[in-house]
């Protein structure tokens, strides 16, 4: 029996995954050439490391496919409704910090709540007659979070990139995306809604609780990393 | 459980009791454009539906309801009076654990009628409450346009009142809002901070300071939105008695024939909901001249406000104690109104499930 790590298959998060399982005396590392997603692990015996794209980790923890995976926790909640019967959260990690925010035009000088972005919808729509654009990729995640304030009149539109010129493209109002600096909505001239983000997510380990993970190998996993 | 045989068999028979009532049979395509139902319920009903796509018609639903699909069929060619009647699949996702059925037959009665709103309304609720006797439920009943008609009368801004009206089927966000026209609730963040820092200041020069004007929402709509908030600031707190009449209105539940008394009393403090309350005396002797048991119903203040969005007079539902309703229906002429382009037509109708029915029944 193997257990199987899932991780980022490329850049900054993959990186700095590799970091953190290193500081801890198991090393992770590609093998072969950059090109190839195919990776060794060292320093423990038992595990075998899967290379994924981000975005795809939670489905495959939630399918049972990989026993472990690192991931944002923003997507691990976009993707999958049910996701704490389906993973256990084991570690977060400590990098990749982003928060998911709704952010509106810097001119809107009478916006800065939820409530305001709520009279702004009905009365957008009278003027323009539809609903106010938000757009997104995290669709369930600010679906949610507008219901639960009460708001109405709205429209989510994906937008699976560059999501922070769609206002000035004309094709959205207001934008729901995850930032960490926020530098790219300031040179957009947009601004945050204020209050507590809908999310605050960061890189964290997660355990499938569906592929049945061979418990000897997860304990002496576990040990090591000082969980 | 009812085996599916069962279930269809149910549903025939309420089928066809509700066309010997007169009801012409009524057929809806399975897929149904998602525009029209998102513009009438807003983006929740794409967790509550099935959405799939098509490259050439665009974005479609699974069939939530039937509502929808006959009032525009009637609004198109529909002769008036009409009575409708419909038997066949409705789609809804379900929260994981519920239990619930995602995929279940409907069975409705809808009635297009302008000539006596209280006698269709007690039209409806009578052939129901013969289709369901002896099965074991509770009928209750309700009227959401008591509710608009206090929200209408309330002493505030035009403003205020609309922002009211518009979440009316939204209990917590009406509830706050009301707390806060009323005085009592807080403002929102950074509110009053906002409004006082316009103060002797030219509020156009104030947007265009603070960035430049992108999309589609223009400067000139900030400025005016600002402008009313500042006007908002001085609008006098809704009177306490107001807000008072208000909640006893919501927080009714009574026998149903004790409820026009009940009402009445609330009006004479009030006046406003006077005519509202009588039209509900009157509905509620239409429906003793039907044979309905009015002693024997529940009326509730708050009845429908949360799950039948479209609602905005009578609403009436039928159920086993603590279940979810059996039956559940009302009347919905606003929907006419926004689906019918400028034209209206008062509209009452309400649906069974025969699965819940035969489930009812054992």
């Amino acid at each position: 029996m193997t257990l199987k790590l899932g991780v980022p298959s490329k850049g900054r998060l993959m990186d700095e995954t590799f970091a953190w399982f290193g500081a801890r005396g198991i090393t992770l590392e590609r093998s072969g050439s950059d090109r190839e997603y195919a990776g060794r692990v060292s320093g423990i015996e038992g595990i075998e490391l899967v290379l994924l794209s981000a975005g795809e980790i939670p489905r495959e923890l939630a399918a049972g496919r990989i026993d472990l995976g690192v991931t944002g926790t923003d997507l691990v909640r976009e993707k999958l409704p049910l996701w704490r019967d389906q993973l256990e959260t084991l570690v977060e990690l400590g990098f990749g910090h982003a928060d998911l925010i709704l952010a509106v035009p810097a001119f809107w000088a009478d916006v800065s709540t939820l409530d305001d972005l709520d009279a702004v919808a009905a009365a957008f729509r009278a003027e323009h007659g539809f609903r106010l654009r938000i757009a997104t990729k995290y669709h369930r995640l600010i679906r949610e979070h507008l219901k639960a304030a009460g708001v109405a009149d709205y429209q989510l539109v994906d937008s699976q990139g560059a999501t922070e010129g769609t206002i000035k493209n004309g094709t959205a109002e207001a934008v729901a995306d995850i930032t960490s600096t926020g530098a790219t909505l300031e040179a957009n001239h947009l601004k945050i809604l204020s209050g507590a983000p809908v999310l605050k997510s960061q890189a964290t380990l997660f355990l499938s609780r569906t592929s049945g993970a061979d418990e000897t190998i997860l304990a002496e996993l576990k040990a090591k990393l000082g969980l | 459980m009812a085996g599916k045989a069962e279930i269809r068999a149910e549903a025939e028979r309420l089928f066809a009791l509700f066309q010997e009532a007169g009801a012409a049979p009524f057929e809806a395509a399975l897929l149904q454009p998602s525009e029209v139902l998102l513009d009438l319920y807003g983006e929740d009903i794409r967790a509550r539906a099935y959405v799939t796509s098509d490259p050439v018609l665009g974005e479609q639903m699974l069939r939530p309801d039937f509502t929808v699909p006959i009032v525009q069929a009637h609004m198109t060619d529909g002769a008036e009076p009409a009575r409708y009647t419909y038997m066949g699949d409705v789609f809804r996702q379900q929260q994981a654990g519920t239990g619930r059925a995602s995929e279940y037959l409907q069975v409705g009665y809808e009635v297009f009628d302008r000539a006596d709103p209280a006698g269709a309304d007690a039209e409806v609720f009578a052939l129901f409450s013969a289709a369901l006797k002896g099965r074991g439920l509770q009928g209750s009943i309700g009227d959401i346009g008591i509710l608009v008609a206090a929200v209408e009368g309330l002493t505030t801004s035009d403003r205020r009142r609309a922002a009211l009206m518009r979440h009316i089927w939204r209990p917590h966000r009406f509830r706050a809002l009301l707390d806060r026209f009323a005085g009592r609730g807080a403002l929102p963040e950074g509110r009053a901070e906002l409004v006082s820092s316009l103060k002797g200041l030219d509020v156009a020069q104030i947007v265009r300071a603070a960035g430049p004007e992108i999309g589609l929402r223009r400067a000139s709509e900030v400025v005016e939105r600002l402008k009313s908030l500042r006007e908002d600031m001085d609008v006098a707190p809704i009177p306490a008695a107001e807000i008072e009449a208000v909640s006893a209105i919501l927080n009714l539940k009574m026998a149903a024939d004790d409820a026009a008394g009940a009402l009445a009393e609330i009006a004479v403090e009030f006046p406003v909901i006077k005519t509202a309350a009588q039209g509900f005396v009157k509905r509620l002797h239409a429906l003793i001249e039907r044979g309905v048991d009015v002693a024997a119903l529940t009326y509730e203040g708050a009845y429908g406000r949360t799950s039948m969005e479209y609602y905005d007079g009578f609403v009436f539902g039928f159920a086993r104690e603590g279940g979810a309703p059996v039956a559940s229906g009302g009347r919905y002429d606003a929907l006419t109104r926004v689906l019918g382009q400028g034209r209206e037509i008062p509209a009452v109708g309400g649906v069974i499930r025969p699965e819940l029915l035969l489930g009812a029944g054992q």
